[in-house]
């Protein structure tokens, strides 16, 4: 599967997870998820808003997006559960790999990398979850791009 | 939470507290099984000594919808280090949902001698107990399991209808929405679909997670059990009862609170659930 027009770095990340073995894979989630930072007092305190609490993602995962000068986004999360390890480990894999891309890359990345990383076995509750923190990005990246094209 | 013995249950002996676990993580009559939905959850930190049993890679045959055969079930229980009178604890993430599930599959295979650790995962991480990354190797077992009996636990598609010819009780464990037909499944999402909304006709709707208590993930009492299946839905113990969800993994935490905290003396579990009643030709659907 090619990933045209997508983040560099998360098309680098997903050509690199098409080589691994299962178990490969999980060691590499999970070093992510030992990465994850949530976000910072500076951007954020508890109780987080409901607005940007990620629907149907029962990690109780949050999203929020801040502008960078160069017109793209920074984007910070917060994942409440503690053993909400899939959606740590997603949302450091998009830091690291989507904040500060340009707009439509973000809005081109396809729902299916959730199947791409995390394997087409995931459930569907845990994917719809994963999914739904792509979306929340998404909405933000969709915002901003509305608001420099207005 | 109160005292497992003290809550009312038909068979308190099937569950154990997070206590006992830790008083008996070098008991060698035990082999701890760690089930979740999150498959990253155990390679990130299991209780110390426990395995893993994977409901996709390990449960599931690989090829045809079913659960795995004996020789299958006999070579999981082997290399997990489980004899056949090992008493197997299961836990898991979200309410233990996963672990009944695995638990219901073991007695797909007879082995009964296995509990639940009441509250699961979250209780034993809220309680600061210890979680190990370090995966343990058991000496293989010799185990010699018989062929798999589906009939005592386990509904197909025409024993569902027959069921719900003779007027028996059904319960669909999903959420509201999944239930009144509002809401199929995610359209990115190939492996769960169905074509049909709603539910089997006079199915009651007990969403499998108001056993649980939300704060702890402990199961409820007898008493707040009964209130909701018994007096509240009317379902009756002595009735013959089926359990069902999408793909029958949340209707095997109810089958396990219908038959072993409440006593109800027959539920099945119709693991083909709604993505196969939804997909079904000319069945009866209700919305």
């Amino acid at each position: 599967m090619t990933h045209e027009g997508i983040p560099r770095p998360l098309a680098d990340l997903l050509d690199e997870f098409s080589f691994l073995e299962r178990g490969e894979r999980v060691d590499y989630l999970i070093e992510y998820a030992d990465q994850f930072e949530a976000v910072p007092e500076r951007v954020a305190t508890r109780p987080f808003p409901e607005e940007r609490r990620v629907k149907r993602c029962e990690s109780q995962a949050y999203v929020w997006a801040e502008d960078t000068d160069e017109g793209a986004q920074k984007y910070w999360f917060a994942v409440e559960n503690p053993q909400g390890i899939s959606a740590m480990s997603f949302c450091a894999i998009l830091d690291d790999t989507i904040s500060g891309a340009s707009l439509d890359e973000v809005l081109r990345i396809p729902g299916d990398v959730v199947f791409d990383i995390y394997g087409r076995e995931v459930s569907m509750g845990k994917g719809e979850g994963l999914l739904g923190i792509l979306t929340s990005v998404q909405a933000f990246a969709r915002e901003a791009a509305a608001r420099q094209d207005g | 939470m109160s005292d497992i013995a003290s809550r009312g249950y038909s068979n308190p002996d099937v569950l154990v507290s997070t206590d006992w676990v830790a008083d008996n993580l070098d008991n060698p009559g035990i082999r701890i099984v760690e089930s979740n939905e999150d498959q990253l959850l155990y390679p990130a930190g299991h209780i110390p000594g426990a395995v893993q049993v994977d409901w996709a890679a390990d449960l599931n045959d690989q090829l045809r919808r079913d659960y795995l055969n004996r020789e299958g079930f006999e070579a999981l229980m082997s290399r997990s280090g489980i004899g056949p009178d090992t008493t197997v604890i299961f836990y898991g993430d979200r309410n233990n949902w996963w672990a009944c599930y695995a638990y219901w599959v073991f007695q797909l295979f007879g082995h009964s001698n296995a509990k639940v650790m009441d509250g699961g995962r979250q209780k034993w991480e809220q309680e600061g107990r210890d979680l190990v990354r370090e995966v343990p190797t058991y000496d293989a077992t010799d185990y010699s399991a018989p062929e798999r009996n589906d009939a005592p636990v386990r509904a197909f598609r025409e024993d569902v209808l027959a069921h719900l010819e003779a007027g028996g009780q059904l319960v669909d464990v999903r959420s509201p929405q999944e239930y009144s037909g509002e809401r199929l499944h995610m359209p990115d999402f190939p492996n769960e679909g169905a074509l049909r909304g709603g539910h089997i006709p006079t199915a009651k709707s007990i969403p499998w997670a108001r056993a649980a208590n939300p704060e702890d993930g402990t199961f409820k009492t007898a008493a707040e059990l009964q209130e909701i299946y018994l007096n509240e839905q009317g379902l009756s113990p002595d009735g013959d009862t089926i359990a069902y969800c999408r793909i029958g993994e949340r209707s095997s935490h109810t089958w396990f609170v219908l038959t072993h905290l409440l006593g109800f003396g027959n539920v099945r579990n119709y693991d083909g659930s709604w993505t196969e009643w939804g997909n079904l030709v000319n069945v009866p659907i209700e919305k």
